[in-house]
């Protein structure tokens, strides 16, 4: 029971900060599809940080470092989204397609070309970071918690902050919902979009570290992060674009998505005798169902998707 | 010498091909109502962008209190005190009013809002000027004249001294406009310099102070309002003489066309039906014209006759023949056309060319489809060049423009000749000269009486009480999704179906 708690924490945290950099995208009116592919990017950023830092680096700089060089991989990785998307006006699922595809290619050419491995034969895409990892737990009694449990907390409560309580958070949502009104009223309608996108980028970028580590302590890049980006979408729609409501949903969808890696340790579940595989589908498929039965209901920023032309009315 | 807010001094302003103002002067004097008149496309909405800074002139200064300014761009001129009441409003549907009005200049500290401020400063304004909105409502709940006095309060609360009105009245009620035009009025009495664009004469004559007449991007003249007419300021702006009055011969009235009984149509928006137990006719050689305020059900009655929504219940006869489940398609083989409210949701793709749009109802007919399945272009083609012959619609391509660059006025030319092609037994026609000018308006009453003449039936749906006198031949009012009156424009004055529109008096027609 307590490692379920442990486990969802820990993916809701993941989802939580993903599904929050997709709504402050979103908000803006960029639609993020890339977010699988920040995550990796940052990641890739996180893993190296810590392959990298020499032993012995104490503990709270090896976190600081690590979750400084994620979010900045990631919101650079971002800037290409922005660039595309408000620049160019280029179509955003594309855009974003091509940026998951990408993530998990160019991070694996990375650490196959950097072989951080301990033998140099073997030139699978992999990082170990078995100690290293250790800086980012402490134990309360018998159970495992992460400071980035701590760190996702910090920023839902600031994101909330941000989107309804601050000037920047009400012309944000203005740009995603009618970005000709914004302009109207003297709003930069296309930095609104380049700050919703890299914010997008910094928080996508530090799930992706978080992801990684949660649980193994090395990374296969060629996975990529095994579609948690879309995962993160599904929360962010369930959501509906709200932080409060997504860490609600992100706490439900972690606690599916902690259920198969620990199914085992319940009795009935583990005497139902149902394959592994189908645990690990279990979030997947719930969020298929969900977003089937909400989306009539769902409203997504109006503009969302739509590159802003400054000459259309 | 007097002393001007505004003056845009021999403003011009070129696009390829065309010049959108020709030496363009406007002056406008501290708190008056200084109205814009012309047709669309006479350089209106040219010269108001070129004065809150969206395009530069080529030729013209634009000076403020007698000095010279320059306005690069929509900040320059908020910053200079200009604010405008855009056509289609800018507003955040699902924000709240208040949240709208502070948005772009909020007031904050350290960057997080303090709407008490906001609040309090707003909640003057509105007691001063008489604007009453719920600040708490969102936009998307509220209705068409309450997002128009969010736009109002929104540069009251930037404090901007010249307004401009662009073509305020085109969306509201009558008994909003009226309440406009006081609010107008207010304003100019506070020493605001409003800037008022419109081609409704009636409004110009009631509200304005002087009026500036442009035409085809030319500067016609300033007069003031006092000391001219309706019948002069439409000359000054169209050229000719305009009738105002629609020519119209006695005709006998022939069989039931369409025969409605005892309908009903569900409503959106709230539980009880929008339309509620109707029963009308329409006949052959009359135009049976449905008054009333916007919203008491007429969009509904004519989505359930149409087909567009279906019938809860009751039956639709054309011609005897029950329609009251079939397919749009069937209606319009059978003979029923319909101009729709909104042309751009249910009249035209605006992404499609115009020969396209002019044969979405009949593409499928041999003469432009071929038995594999083929659009026949060159049929297509030398239909829609006959149609835009016959109907002078004008584009900037011919056939193949895409209706969406089309002004408005040459978009429902299109509609309207493509629904009276079909040589239809029954026409119906909503609002079907919504927001356009003079010319056009002329041109679609024209086409009605037409029908009506050669002894079709029409059934034509409107919320302007000079075009519900001025054409029908019977009029029903329309309250609360019921039929409450029903009268001879020869024997009814406008107040006395202004009392049964507005639910004071109703007839039992039973």
């Amino acid at each position: 029971m307590l490692l379920l708690i442990q486990y969802t924490l820990i993916f809701a945290s993941v989802l939580m900060l993903v599904a929050l950099g997709g709504c402050f995208s979103e908000r803006s009116g960029v639609i993020n599809i890339g977010l699988e592919g920040i995550m990796v990017m940052g990641a890739l950023g996180g893993a190296l940080t810590m392959r990298y830092l020499p032993d012995g680096t104490p503990e709270i700089v090896m976190v600081l470092a690590v979750v400084l060089a994620a979010a900045l991989v990631g919101a650079l990785y971002s800037l290409l989204l922005a660039v595309a998307a408000v620049n160019f006006n280029a179509d955003q699922t594309i855009v974003g397609t091509a940026m998951n595809l990408l993530g998990t290619a160019a991070a694996t050419v990375i650490i196959k070309a950097l072989n951080t491995a301990a033998d140099p034969n073997n030139v699978s895409a992999t990082i170990q970071y078995v100690d290293q990892k250790k800086a980012f737990y402490f134990n309360i009694g018998s159970m495992e918690l992460s400071w980035f449990m701590l760190i996702a907390l910090v920023l839902l409560a600031a994101s909330h902050i941000v989107l309804y309580k601050t000037r920047f958070g009400l012309r944000l949502m203005a740009c995603g919902e009618h970005p000709q009104a914004a302009d109207s009223v003297g709003i930069n309608v296309y930095k609104m979009r380049y700050a919703g996108v890299l914010i997008s980028g910094i928080l996508g970028g530090l799930g992706g570290i978080v992801y990684i580590t949660s649980g193994v302590s090395e990374w296969k890049f060629e996975n990529g992060v095994a579609g948690f980006g879309f995962l993160a979408l599904a929360v962010m729609i369930f959501g509906q674009w709200n932080p409060i409501r997504i860490a609600a949903a992100a706490l439900l969808f972690g606690m599916l998505r902690a259920l198969s890696n620990v199914y085992v340790a319940f009795d009935f579940l583990g005497n139902l005798n149902i394959p592994g595989t189908v645990y690990n589908m279990l979030p997947y498929i719930i969020s298929l169902v969900v977003l089937i039965f909400t989306s009539r209901n769902s409203r997504a920023p109006k503009a969302e998707g739509i590159p802003y032309d400054k000459g259309s009315r | 010498m007097e002393q001007y807010a505004v003056e845009m001094l021999h403003i011009t302003k070129r696009f390829p091909g065309i010049i959108a103002n020709d030496d363009i002067t406007l002056q406008l004097k501290k708190g008056e109502i200084h109205a814009l008149l012309g047709e669309n496309g006479a350089g209106k909405s040219t010269l108001m962008s070129v004065l809150f800074g969206l395009y530069q002139p080529e030729a013209g200064e634009i000076h403020m209190d007698g000095r010279k300014v320059e306005i690069r761009n929509p900040n320059d001129a908020n910053a200079l005190g200009i604010g405008m009441v855009h056509q289609h409003f800018k507003l955040v549907e699902c924000f709240s009013v208040l949240d709208n009005i502070i948005l772009g200049v909020e007031p904050c500290n350290h960057g997080f809002l303090n709407k008490a401020q906001a609040r309090e400063k707003v909640q003057t304004i509105s007691e001063r000027y008489g604007l009453y909105v719920d600040l708490d409502a969102k936009v998307e709940d509220i209705t068409v004249g309450m997002q128009q006095r969010t736009e109002i309060l929104k540069m009251l609360y930037r404090e901007n001294e010249i307004l401009i009105f662009d073509e305020p009245t085109a969306v509201l009620t009558p008994q909003e406009i009226a309440e406009l035009m006081q609010i107008m009025r207010n304003l100019a009495a506070e020493g605001k310099s409003i800037l008022f664009i419109s081609h409704k004469l009636a409004e110009i004559m009631e509200v304005s102070d002087r009026c500036t007449v442009l035409r085809k991007g030319k500067y016609i003249g300033t007069v003031n309002t006092s000391e001219t007419s309706a019948q002069e300021l439409s000359r000054m702006m169209v050229g000719r003489d305009v009738k105002t009055v629609v020519d119209k011969e006695q005709v006998e009235t022939g069989d039931v066309i369409l025969d409605v009984q005892d309908i009903c149509v569900a409503a959106h928006h709230h539980k009880k039906d929008a339309v509620n137990h109707v029963s009308f006719q329409v006949h052959g050689g009359e135009i049976v014209c449905i008054a009333g305020i916007d919203g008491n059900g007429q969009t509904e009655l004519v989505y359930g006759l149409s087909g567009l929504e279906p019938l809860q219940s009751g039956k639709v006869y054309l011609r005897g023949r029950d329609i009251t489940k079939m397919s749009i398609r069937k209606r319009s083989n059978l003979g029923m056309s319909h101009i729709p409210e909104d042309r751009h949701k249910h009249g035209l793709v605006l992404d499609y060319t115009l020969e396209d749009n002019l044969i979405l109802q009949r593409y499928y007919e041999p003469e432009f489809t071929s038995k594999a399945g083929f659009l026949r272009r060159k049929n297509i083609r030398s239909y829609a060049e006959r149609l835009i012959a016959s109907n002078d619609i004008r584009s900037g391509q011919g056939a193949v423009t895409k209706a969406r660059s089309m002004s408005g006025g040459n978009q429902q030319k299109a509609i309207i000749a493509r629904e009276i092609d079909k040589d239809p037994q029954l026409l119906i026609a909503v609002q079907p000269t919504r927001g356009l000018d003079v010319g056009a308006i002329e041109y679609v009453h024209k086409q009605l009486v037409a029908q009506r003449d050669s002894g079709k039936g029409v059934l034509l749906v409107s919320l302007e009480l000079d075009e519900v006198m001025n054409v029908s031949d019977r009029i029903l009012v329309m309250f609360e999704g019921q039929i409450v009156g029903e009268f001879d424009p020869a024997n009814v004055t406008v107040e006395e179906l202004g009392l049964y529109m507005a639910g004071a008096k109703r007839e039992d027609r039973q």
